[in-house]
């Protein structure tokens, strides 16, 4: 992938993970008289029409855990850091933090002082606290990101003390989507708690916003358009794009049609067959980038029967099969064809930029088909066998045509797959319900921690455990290895864990991964914008030619 | 023992003299007599009839024939390439195959999948049809012959199916039948489901012809003396009624089995249809769709022009018999 | 009169606890909205409960008791998706569907009835021909198709038309209308041609058979006979004695063309309740989707009455052809 290099990405990531970056006072202030320059020659504003498949589900700012609902968000709140294109943090709302010197429980935010919210309101440690704790009481969505604190307490107008259940050294990490608000309106409003559904009620919060962040909110129809001006207030560089008008288009050819027919200058979310003709159109650029998020297969490699096998045995449990299939998969005919080139093949089922990728995870050999047949008569499938794979048809980049591609692949080993394609409000309750013998998982990693995906794909199912092991894999040695994983501070030692348990879960062949998914955003020409890696672009960062 | 060379029986009947001679006399009356006929007449004098019957009847022709016209079996994966996938008609893929209509993202050739997608298409219209002509027709006949309260709750069903929109009725069969119908079977049962659907929706056009027909004539005289004699109900409606409403009938299923098509194609439209490793004629269009501003046309306008060309000589045929069925207009 | 109103009255709200009964089974099988209401990291246990304060584990009976009991108060929740009460999102969202119907409906009728008047006057012309079966295309080809290929016509290559939305809308009170602006008129041509298309060709169809047959008709000859002019006869006698059927089917379609606009709106991403019902269906958003249901059933059975009730009261003839069938 051009401009593209793994390597020197992962190591930036990890040489930022617990070093906050400093902002220093003086681009501060020059930000500051940019801005004032910049809101005096607003009249020729610069309108930014964005579009994309789907709009936030709310603009309450802790109700939901959901991607695009936290994309237009921070156009309009602010955390407390941010996440760069390369996936480092930077300070946001906290100019600094760090663990305490005297207790290696505590988390200690120093909040950025002159922030003003949209109403006027002054940002204090108040606010913070209170809006870590809104965050993490029920009913709201990010709750599961702050499990383990276990009080917020101020300490003067400006430092926020997070006290942990025990050392938790990458809890930074979790806060990259946990907007700040104020506590003055939210008890005005009374929106204490973020939307319960059980209640019946629309919220305040649900579409009225008082953020810090670089746009205020002007107009919101949901689903039809949300219109966002810049906040002539903001203590950052005020940003070139001075008007967003968001609008969502849910089919995939209108959206491009769009694109072309020049009514909007934005598209985020562009069908990977489109690209190429997009790039040769005139007036149009399209720019790619890799997402934090990762295609694969996996199966369940542990039940005594598979419900949807013509066997009476689980060939998924021979190393064997499991071994045959990963020789029957051809990832590049995959990328070239139904990717259009726009994907990442690789055998490791994490990007790059994750803590703990490695080159050896990552390669992949060519397809053996010969080899395969072989492993499947080794594990007494000479005539093959019959299974079913569930697939989500409105989820991932041609979600259906992945699987489409792999049963044909399977068939020329002797498995006759039967795909079951089907919306992803019906597919992912089969995974969560260990319902499925064989299907098709995403996987995007917000923390870019590799325990991240432990916690949840391979640890044994169980309390805040394992919730998507679809493979029902369930190793004690193991489980312990990972929950360890949480509270160790000697990054070394952790690094050398996450790469046994990595050693193993390769081993064991859990997971068939395909690629990581490779994003596409296309814009008018004249336009700059870099792919955002969890696809949550921010129009502060557009520029004009 | 069959000779050789005289293996095809029932020809060697058909020539060989009948003792009787009025039953080999008998089909060929019955063509000479269709031949004659006004309705035959008015199908060789009317040029778009020709022209859209000869259509229709090559397109069924070729999807019946599918498997041995069809250059690959565009349902078994394993005969699939994928590295040939989006090859343009004509042109060699990569790996030097070529194909006349060129290839779909999976590899499958446009030709074959169009193929076997019309029999799908034609198999879920023709079902569809016939299912809502057989509901619709019954239904039409007891109430109109029973008339009383089985005809006012039959038709208050009817008004009630009328009140809701076919689109959102199919919609809403799909979702029960995907609750009830257990999981492994869904993707086999997809297709039934799909006839089921659209049969419903359709019912009550033939319910309300028939029952009309059926009012009109139970009171004409040769009924009234047929019931008189004792001939039974179910014999009279059959062999007296029946085949004085099958000229609507036919009407209504000709532009139903257009509608039928159609409505296949719109549900595929909206997530609901045939496994997409089986497509239909429906699926392809919604699927090759997603190409109309990438440059793989063909992916689209072939299966379009091919449903296009279907639906409408179908609709023509219609048309036509509505016209000639129609004794005032002559 | 009165009973026979009463019982139209009370077979309608039959027909709606059905459609309500049916629907409201539906949404039991369409998919977990917990699924998509929480993200990947919320743990089995936090599901369950979510699972349980939504109701989602109470018997059926119970829910559909619930669920009626509210719905008599048009209180049909909170969208799980949008957070916002279902009627609100609703009513908000009605007048674009109204407007795309209102228009398209008059599309169909104003050149329906024009080409069947043609196509019937000139009943054996080759240009009548023509107009048949180029109309029929209209019929034979998906309506998403036809919508995304006008959209890549005259949107995309001539640049003439918008391809989506509604354009610039001006709020009377609660009603968001796009009729008033340039941009919004021009929005509304593509949709309205793509949902009319179908009507159009009924229509034509319906005219040009209607036209055919009062063209035999007795007095129409005596017309001729006393030596009025074609135009005289074709428009004050023959057109006129066609257009209450006519009218009459038109009428019924409004509820059709409504529900239809649910293919018609996604594809041009109409602000409307089709569009608003498949997002719905797409994230099984159950309280919306019950409402809209609720919403196009009642249309149909409120239009269906007052069709109902109209001919009661013109037409004499039917008190006895009804009465004739149901005594």
């Amino acid at each position: 992938m051009a401009g593209f290099d793994n390597r020197e990405i992962s190591m930036s990531v990890a040489s930022h993970f617990f070093a906050p970056t400093r902002l220093r006072t003086a681009s501060l202030m020059a930000g500051a008289a940019l801005a004032l320059v910049l809101s005096s020659v607003s009249v020729d504003a610069e309108t930014l029409r964005w579009a994309r498949v789907g709009d936030a589900l709310t603009l309450d700012p802790h109700a939901q855990n959901e991607g695009p609902t936290h994309t237009l968000n921070h156009h309009i709140y602010e955390t407390l850091v941010g996440r760069a294109i390369d996936g480092s943090l930077v300070p946001r709302l906290a100019t600094d933090w760090y663990i305490d010197e005297a207790d290696d429980t505590v988390w200690v935010f120093e909040i950025r002082q002159g922030v003003t919210f949209h109403e006027g309101q002054q940002l204090t440690a108040e606010d913070v606290a209170f809006s870590l704790d809104r965050a993490r009481t029920t009913p709201s969505g990010m709750a599961a990101l702050h499990a383990a604190v276990q009080e917020v307490t101020t300490d003067g107008d400006y430092t926020v003390r997070v006290r942990m259940a025990g050392p938790a050294p990458l809890y930074v990490q979790n806060l990259t989507n946990t907007f700040i608000m104020s506590r003055e309106w939210a008890e005005q409003n009374a929106v204490e708690t973020s939307q319960n559904f059980a209640a019946g009620e629309e919220n305040y919060a649900v579409r009225n916003t008082n953020g810090t962040g670089p746009y205020r909110m002007v107009e919101r129809d949901p689903e039809v358009r949300t219109v966002l001006r810049v906040f002539e207030d903001h203590w950052d560089d005020a940003p070139e794009v001075t008007e967003i008008i968001y609008t969502p288009i849910t089919e995939a050819a209108t959206r491009v049609a769009a694109l072309l027919s020049g009514e909007v200058d934005l598209v985020q979310d562009v069908p990977v067959q489109d690209i190429a003709r997009l790039e040769q159109t005139d007036g149009v650029r399209v720019v790619r980038g890799p997402e934090n998020r990762n295609i694969f297969f996996s199966y369940d490699m542990t039940s005594e029967q598979l419900a949807s096998a013509s066997v009476d045995d689980n060939p998924f449990a021979k190393p064997e099969v499991r071994e045959a299939m990963a020789l029957a998969i051809d990832r590049d005919a995959i990328r070239q064809v139904v990717m259009r080139g726009e994907s990442q093949p690789s055998a490791a089922p994490l990007p790059p930029f994750v803590n703990g990728w490695t080159e050896e995870m990552h390669a992949y050999g060519a397809p053996d088909q010969d080899r395969a047949r072989a492993l499947m008569a080794e594990a007494g499938y000479e005539s093959g066998f019959s299974v079913d794979l569930h697939c989500p048809n409105d989820r991932y980049l041609n979600d259906e045509g992945i699987c489409l591609a792999l049963v044909g692949m399977l068939g020329q080993i002797g498995m006759d797959v039967n795909l079951v394609s089907q919306s992803r409000t019906l597919h992912f309750p089969l995974i969560e319900n260990w319902e499925t013998d064989f299907y098709l998982l995403g996987w995007g990693v917000p923390t870019f921690d590799s325990q991240y995906v432990f916690d949840f794909l391979v640890h044994s199912r169980g309390g805040a455990y394992g919730a998507f092991n679809g493979s029902r894999y369930s190793n004690p040695e193991l489980d312990a290895k990972i929950e360890a994983l949480a509270t160790m501070t000697d990054l070394d030692a952790r690094d050398a864990l996450i790469a046994e348990i990595w050693d193993e879960v390769m081993e064991e062949r859990i997971f068939l991964n395909v690629h990581n998914q490779v994003l596409a955003y296309a814009m008018r020409d004249g336009i700059n914008l870099a792919v955002h890696p969890e696809n949550q672009p921010r129009m502060t960062e557009v520029s004009f030619d | 023992m069959p000779r050789p060379g005289h293996s095809d029986a029932p020809s060697d009947q058909a020539t060989a003299p009948q003792p009787s001679g009025t039953t080999q006399a008998r089909p060929q009356d019955t063509l000479r007599r269709a031949w004659d006929s006004d309705l035959a007449y008015s199908f060789r004098t009317s040029p778009v009839a020709l022209v859209s019957g000869v259509v229709a009847l090559l397109i069924i022709l070729a999807a019946v024939l599918a498997p041995w016209l069809a250059p690959q079996n565009p349902y078994s994966t394993r005969d699939l390439i994928l590295m040939d996938g989006f090859t343009a008609p004509m042109q060699p893929s990569l790996l030097g195959n070529v194909y006349l209509l060129g290839t779909d993202d999976q590899g499958r050739d446009v030709l074959s999948a169009i193929l076997y997608g019309a029999r799908i298409s034609l198999f879920v219209g023709f079902s569809a049809v016939l299912f809502a002509m057989v509901l619709g027709i019954t239904l039409g006949l007891v109430a109109g012959y029973r008339g009383g309260w089985v005809d006012g709750l039959l038709m208050r069903i009817a008004d009630v199916q009328l009140t809701f929109p076919s689109i959102l009725l199919a919609l809403l069969i799909f979702g029960i039948a995907r609750g009830m119908i257990p999981p492994a079977y869904r993707e086999t049962m997809a297709i039934w489901v799909l006839i089921v659907a659209i049969g419903l929706s359709d019912w009550v056009q033939y319910a309300r012809v028939v029952r009309g027909a059926t009012m009109v004539e139970k009171n004409k005289e040769y009924v009234q003396a047929a019931r008189v004699i004792g001939v039974h109900p179910a014999r009279i409606l059959t062999r007296h009624i029946l085949p004085n409403v099958m000229g609507p009938v036919l009407v209504i299923g000709t532009i139903g089995l257009a509608l039928a098509i159609i409505a296949e194609a719109t549900l595929s439209f909206l997530g609901v249809g045939v496994p997409p490793t089986t497509p239909s004629l429906g699926t392809l269009i919604r699927n090759g769709q997603s190409y109309l501003f990438s440059g793989e046309w063909w992916i689209l306008a072939f299966p379009a022009a091919a449903l296009l060309a279907l639906a409408l000589s179908v609709n023509l045929l219609g048309d036509w018999l509505r016209d000639a069925l129609n004794p005032r207009l002559r | 009169m009165l009973a026979y109103i009463l019982r139209r009255i009370l077979q309608s709200v039959i027909v709606m606890l059905v459609v309500a009964l049916v629907a409201f089974s539906l949404f039991r099988f369409v998919g977990d909205p917990v699924s998509t209401l929480v993200g990947q990291e919320v743990t089995i246990a936090e599901r369950e409960t979510l699972r349980d304060q939504l109701g989602l584990n109470d018997p059926f009976p119970m829910q559909f008791a619930s669920f009626i009991a509210r719905a008599a108060q048009a209180d049909f929740g909170i969208s799980y998706r949008l957070q916002q009460p279902v009627m609100e999102l609703i009513l908000a969202r009605l007048p674009a569907t109204l407007e795309l119907a209102l228009v398209s409906g008059l599309f169909a009728f104003f050149f329906g009835v024009t080409l069947g008047v043609y196509t019937a006057l000139n009943r054996r012309g080759w240009t009548s021909s023509a107009i048949m079966t180029v109309s029929l295309i209209g019929v034979s080809l998906p309506t998403f198709l036809i919508g995304v290929l006008l959209i890549w016509v005259f949107a995309v290559e001539l640049q003439w038309l918008p391809s989506f939305g509604r354009g610039e809308v001006v709020d009377l009170g609660w009603w968001r209308t796009g009729l008033l602006t340039p941009s919004g008129r021009a929005s509304l041509v593509l949709p309205a041609i793509t949902l009319g298309l179908y009507q159009l060709t009924l229509i034509m169809r319906l005219v040009r058979a209607e036209m055919l047959e009062v063209l035999r008709a007795d007095y129409i000859k005596f017309a001729r006979a006393r030596g009025l002019s074609n135009r005289a006869v074709h428009f004050s006698h023959a057109l006129k004695n066609t257009m209450v059927p006519v009218i009459t089917i038109t009428g019924l379609q409004l509820g059709s063309i409504i529900a239809f606009s649910i293919i018609t709106e996604t594809v041009f991403q109409w602000p409307g309740v089709g569009a608003l019902f498949i997002n719905s269906v797409r994230t099984v958003d159950v309280p919306v989707m019950a409402a809209y249901l609720m919403l196009i059933a009642l249309i149909f059975v409120v239009i269906n009455l007052i069709v109902d009730l109209l001919y009661f009261a013109i037409d004499p003839r039917l008190r006895i052809d009804r009465s004739a069938v149901r005594h």
